[in-house]
């Protein structure tokens, strides 16, 4: 015998239940236009998909250039080496240049108390769950930081090597990391990110031998996924190849 | 999923042209994604299918224009489809470093109203 469909039970009232709403009514969506004309009309409109993304990154841009800074996006997988490069490099630029730091993670303040340097402002821009950061997240957190004087503005994006690719932050430069334990073709797997890039960064080289990693064919890799790519190769832990990064930042100013 | 923020910034951009436009209902979305936009369009649609229903397009149907990838060699001058594995490789003359004419694409196209 074929069952019977039950009509969808209304849900009982807990008025016991705490609700807290935390959307954004901004994020709500407009009310519906007015009566419905006959027919259809086709309005052409051959726009960006991230055109409010893209306004409010070049918002961001022209703030940046005001303020005379220079801002990078530092993107990669999670686990890259992003906060590790972030903190020798904040080692060794602050305090001779104002630096100031933002950083992104789903959940915790963890990199920006690892990121803490006297001197240096720091934010560190909660997600909850959002898999990359956007311009307007950027708008915000500046807004929140003292970035008067500041020079460079390091920007640690959510460790994610597909979404951040998509959207414009205002930055001056984006690079991107891929570590020695990550396997040579990475780049080749997430083309995207690598071909948005300025630089490429290959970290943890100083455990590449110890993890069999050919770093000749990953340098091929980088090379096909990122041929306008200015590519470094460095050990944030020991120091090897930091000079040559450390002046690519110099030379920004 | 990055597709559900890209969808949302598209169906504001829908509604915001609908209004304009003094139009009660959308019945047709075009979009157009390039092959190598980062954008997964099962992914975009899903997110489409999620968000439509409670907005006032949600009679509309979605349409996709996929546009392939295609580079042009910087020496030689040869067009071509770049394989995933050698995006930037030029096949005829082995260069690389070929410009991409076109894959990148991520567009709102038209919509139609009633």
């Amino acid at each position: 015998m074929t069952p019977t469909p039950q009509p969808h039970s209304s849900p009982t009232p807990a008025d016991d239940v705490v609700i807290v709403d935390v959307r954004d009514p901004s994020d709500t969506l407009p009310t519906p236009p007015g009566d419905a004309l006959p027919g259809t009309r086709t309005i052409t409109l051959e726009t960006r998909l991230l055109d409010e993304n893209d306004r409010r990154a070049a918002a961001n841009r022209a703030d940046f250039a005001a303020r005379g800074l220079r801002a990078l996006n530092f993107v990669s997988s999670p686990g890259a080496g992003k906060t590790t490069l972030l903190g020798r490099t904040l080692d060794a630029l602050a305090p001779a240049l104002r630096c100031a730091v933002l950083v992104g993670d789903l959940e915790t303040a963890n990199d920006a108390r690892r990121l803490r340097r006297p001197g240096v402002p720091v934010a560190q821009i909660t997600t909850g769950g959002c898999c990359h950061l956007d311009a307007a997240m950027i708008a915000r957190a500046t807004a929140a930081l003292p970035l008067d004087g500041t020079q460079l503005l390091f920007i640690e994006n959510v460790g994610n090597l597909v979404c951040p690719a998509s959207f414009d932050l205002g930055e001056n430069r984006r690079i991107t990391l891929v570590s020695c334990t990550e396997g040579e073709d990475k780049p080749l797997k997430y083309p995207p990110m690598f071909s948005s890039a300025h630089a490429v960064v290959l970290t943890k080289i100083d455990v590449a031998d110890a993890m069999g990693f050919d770093r000749t064919l990953a340098r091929d890799a980088i090379r096909r996924a990122a041929p306008q790519a200015t590519v470094f190769e460095l050990s944030a832990k020991t120091g090897e190849g930091l000079d040559a990064w450390l002046d690519y930042l110099r030379a920004l100013l | 999923m990055h597709e559900l923020a890209i969808a949302q910034s598209a169906l504001q951009q829908v509604l915001r042209e609908a209004e304009r436009a003094g139009a009660g209902q959308v019945s047709r979305i075009v979009l157009r994604v390039g092959a190598l936009s980062g954008v997964e369009t099962d992914a975009l649609r899903f997110a489409f299918d999620a968000l439509l229903p409670a907005s006032p397009a949600a009679r509309a149907q979605l349409e996709i224009e996929l546009v392939p990838a295609l580079a042009r060699c910087r020496d030689c001058g040869h067009d071509f489809a770049p394989a995933s594995d050698t995006l930037f490789e030029c096949p005829r003359c082995r260069a690389f470093g070929a410009e991409l004419r076109s894959g990148r694409e991520l567009y709102l196209v038209c919509i139609d109203c009633a």
